[in-house]
């Protein structure tokens, strides 16, 4: 969905993102894929999960899990507290959490705003990062929030169950 | 209301009248001699032709009209019904059930079979009538258009469907006039008929004049828009008998008075009546748009409706009335006359998904009132507060509402079950066994998403039963019993679960032969102890098929495992009895919903978890005598003087590193489907409840160990328990922990 989203913006120019913080570091994702953003409620853990999971919450009578993204961007796990949000977000056809610490901004930007992403050495980023906005004198790091999730995982589990 | 939407609703009922149709059969076949039988045998064909007829669904409309004339004249008793017309007639409704489903779906029925079947059934019906004429080639009638009746005594006389070809005949035949009253009441639109139709339909069998009664027509303002309040007078003169004249109304005539009586005199004086111009052949092309202008000149909307245009008339008459309530009227009005004619109950269709979007909410209810009450007691020490009793029936009431949806989706297993019976028809004639199907409490109620999952796995172990479970006929004789087999499907209600009996008065289960099968298949080790009960279970064992030789029908290497696992994906169990020459039983014990289930709420490594209730057998609080340690790091712990291991539910779903100390907890004695009892160790019991089954998958992943989630009063998500894959963990079978969402890194 973001992805077509993204290429259609492509030719507009312009797109909408909403910015976060983890740590030191600014995210952002595309607007389109951010359903709400919620206050943090303690999650219901989940056994044998990977540990950015950090388990299920209840939205509105679904069942949500709720991502921890700085461990799974391969920062340290977090310790949430009450000045967490979680930003849900629609990836494919799944809704998940995205716990973060706070959301700062939203940011409208041309495709001329985005840098392309340096080469590094781990994988984890090259695997998610879409490209790299300077914003006055912040660094903001786009992220593909499909592929941070892959769908066939998904699929090869939800056929498994 | 577009033609596909009526189409769709045609194949519904076609579903309900074969339904009708193949039961009506097989009370025949029971002795029933009872003509009202024979009447809904012969009305389920009728309206099945009736309605193809009205979508040119030729092929259908041929076979229903053949079988239809054979059944005729068991109507009129000029053909008995006995077994080998029966044998025909069952097999006739299968193909038309066939053919209804190629129509729908596509594709096409074997012309051999079809004819074949045709040639029998004129061969039945010429025992005494007159041959059929080929099958009728004009089939456009109008949806509501009834069809000519045969009544005529002399046998059956095919009418040919083509209207246009009575009138040429009068000169032949010597013409009557017939007065005929006609007073729609409300009923007659509300299910969808229309008396414009029904005289032009009239208008076709001969020469007549019409006037219209408005005596009762009301002042504008006090006109109820969906009433009747026109009657009409018409003399007719036609060729045909009043039989037939009063065939016009065939479907309308419980929701109309009417009178048809030959004239004598000139009818003009008799009543005062107003002439009305009623310009028939406008209304040939389009029924339904060609009404709506007429009845709004007439008195705006006073005029009933078609059944499509019900929704809009209400709409224009009753100003902003809620889309909702002019959806039901119109869903009511779909109500097809003759349905609604046959069956006593009055009911009306609702999409499932609103149904389910009714349950969800509901749900949602629940929770939020039992989050309500929670907030409330915490705040309300007093506990006697008009708020908290208040709550209280606020409870009672959210409780009876959920029963009430959840009876909403509620079904008979009877359609399953008269599947079952064409099943047993058609693998019993491949394999040439002679079987008859008993089926008992059929109108035991369960969900429909039951009923929709329970099909396959039931036809699977039918198919069994007639192909491996009953013998050949010379066999059984050799051993003394009835040539022809039975096989018994049984369905009732057992603490709220349904259970499903399958039982079979074939050879029962020859174990050697199984057991020899399960040796080749290294499924056990040859000098593996087993009992007998143990030996059946075998055959639920993934891999395992005993047919000598493949065939057609079972015994593809997906067998009985199958079976077992779509059972068990229903929250069910199966098991098998079995006494050799005597015959098997196999028993199925399903839950009656997959919405909500009676759990108990239990803490495990803080951690709130629920444990189906259905799976516990008994709780116990162990003392430290009663544990024993086994082996390097098993513990069972006696109960009544054997010994059961023990499972630590909060080390298994890898809550916690280290096992608990058992005297610090409660044990929940459970019975698992793999067999055999477990205590699974929980910290504390915090109560039993009913809870919401919600999907895990829908945004996350199958979670080993866990069956679903729910939410609990204080609004947080907790972890429905699946007991056989703990208990089958604490076996040894790994709970693989999958990769969730994504692999890391």
């Amino acid at each position: 969905m973001s992805v077509s989203y993204a290429v259609k913006s492509l030719s507009h120019g312009a797109r909408e993102l909403i910015a976060f913080r983890i740590g030191d570091q600014e995210f952002c994702v595309n607007i389109m894929s951010v359903r709400e953003i919620r206050g943090w409620t303690q999650a219901t853990p989940m056994p044998h999960a990977p540990p950015y999971v950090m388990g299920v919450i209840n939205l509105r009578g679904a069942v949500l899990p709720i991502i921890d993204m700085s461990a799974r961007l391969g920062m340290k796990v977090a310790e949430p507290t009450a000045r967490h949000v979680i930003i849900v977000a629609q990836v494919k056809s799944k809704v998940v959490g995205l716990l973060v610490e706070a959301v700062s901004d939203i940011l409208t930007i041309t495709e001329d705003n985005i840098q392309p992403v340096p080469e590094v050495s781990s994988d984890l980023e090259k695997q998610y990062a879409r490209g790299i906005l300077a914003i006055d004198t912040r660094m903001i790091c786009l992220i593909e929030l499909d592929a941070l999730f892959p769908e066939k995982a998904h699929d090869k589990e939800s056929e498994a169950a | 209301m577009d033609m596909n939407e009526i189409k769709e609703i045609f194949f519904q009922e076609c579903e309900e009248q074969l339904a009708e149709l193949e039961s009506g059969l097989l009370k025949l076949n029971d002795g029933d001699r009872d003509p009202e039988t024979v009447n809904a045998v012969f009305r389920a064909v009728h309206s099945i032709k009736g309605g193809a007829g009205a979508f040119g669904l030729e092929e259908l409309v041929a076979f229903a009209h053949v079988f239809e004339t054979t059944l005729d004249c068991v109507r009129s008793n000029k053909l008995e019904p006995n077994q080998d017309v029966l044998k025909v007639m069952l097999k006739s409704a299968d193909v038309l059930a066939d053919l209804v489903t190629c129509s729908r779906d596509g594709g096409s029925v074997e012309e051999s079979r079809t004819r074949g079947l045709v040639k029998e059934l004129e061969a039945l019906a010429n025992g005494e009538a007159p041959p059929a004429a080929e099958a009728p080639k004009a089939a456009k009638p109008a949806a509501a258009a009834p069809v000519a009746k045969p009544t005529d005594d002399s046998g059956f006389q095919p009418i040919p469907f083509t209207f246009d070809g009575f009138g040429e005949e009068e000169d032949v035949i010597e013409q009557f006039t017939y007065e005929v009253t006609f007073k729609p009441t409300r009923e007659l639109y509300s299910k969808g008929n229309e008396a414009a139709l029904l005289l032009r339909d009239l208008s076709r069998l001969g020469e007549m004049s019409i006037a219209c009664d408005i005596d009762q027509l009301p002042a504008l303002e006090s006109i109820d828009p969906e009433a009747s309040y026109f009657g009409w007078k018409i003399s007719i003169t036609t060729p045909k008998s009043e039989d037939e004249v009063r065939a016009v109304f065939e479907f309308a005539e419980w929701d109309c008075e009417l009178e048809v009586k030959p004239s004598e005199a000139s009818a003009d004086e008799e009543l005062p009546m107003i002439p009305v111009p009623f310009d028939l052949s406008s209304l040939d092309d389009e029924p339904v748009e060609t009404v709506q202008p007429q009845a709004e000149t007439a008195a705006k909307a006073s005029v009933p409706e078609a059944t499509s245009s019900v929704a809009k008339a209400v709409n224009a008459a009753v100003e902003k009335k809620e889309s909702a309530a002019a959806a039901a009227a119109a869903a009511a009005a779909q109500n097809n006359p003759a349905a609604a004619a046959s069956s006593a109950g009055q009911t009306i269709r609702v999409d499932l998904d609103r149904v389910d979007r009714l349950i969800n909410l509901v749900g949602e209810l629940v929770i939020n009132q039992a989050m309500l009450s929670q907030s409330v007691v915490e705040n309300d020490t007093n506990g006697t507060s008009a708020v908290n009793m208040g709550l209280e029936e606020l409870q009672q009431l959210t409780r009876e509402i959920q029963d009430s949806v959840m009876a909403i989706r509620a079904q008979p297993v009877k359609p399953v079950f008269q599947r079952m019976s064409r099943i047993v028809r058609e693998v019993a004639d491949m394999v040439g066994k002679q079987i008859r199907l008993v089926t008992e409490g059929e109108n035991t109620e369960v969900d429909k998403t039951v009923i929709d999952k329970i099909a396959e796995p039931l036809t699977h172990m039918i198919r069994n039963a007639v192909d491996h479970g009953i013998e050949s006929p010379e066999k059984r004789e050799a051993a003394g019993k009835d040539p022809e087999g039975t096989i018994k499907l049984s369905a009732k209600h057992r603490s709220g679960r349904i259970l499903i009996e399958l039982i079979d008065d074939g050879g029962g289960i020859n174990r050697e032969r199984v057991k020899q099968k399960a040796i080749d298949n290294d499924l056990i080790s040859p000098d593996a102890n087993l009992s007998d009960e143990e030996i059946d279970n075998l055959i639920f064992a993934p891999g395992f098929s005993t047919a000598d030789k493949i065939s057609d029908i079972s015994g593809r290497g997906v067998g009985m495992d199958v079976v077992k696992r779509s059972i068990q994906a229903l929250g069910g169990r199966i098991s098998i009895s079995s006494r050799p020459g005597l015959g098997s039983t196999f028993t199925m014990s399903l839950p009656l919903t997959l919405a909500v289930l009676d759990g108990m709420v239990v803490t495990v490594a803080g951690q709130t978890l629920v444990v189906p209730l259905t799976a516990i057998v008994e709780t116990l609080q162990p003392e430290a005598s009663a544990i024993h340690s086994f082996g390097s790091n098993q513990r069972l712990i006696s109960i009544r003087n054997s010994f059961c291991p023990l499972v630590d539910v909060g080390r298994i779903l890898n809550f916690r590193a280290n096992q608990a100390n058992p005297v610090d907890g409660v044990a929940l004695l459970v019975e698992s489907e793999g067999g055999g009892q477990r205590a699974l160790m929980v910290d504390a019991i915090q109560g039993q409840r009913q809870v919401v089954i919600k999907s895990l998958e829908a945004n996350y992943t199958h979670v080993p160990g866990i069956a679903a989630a729910t939410i609990l009063g204080d609004g947080r998500v907790a972890l429905i328990l699946d007991v056989d894959a703990v208990v089958g963990a604490s076996r040894g079978q790994s709970l693989k922990p999958e990769m969730s969402l994504a692999a890391a890194g």
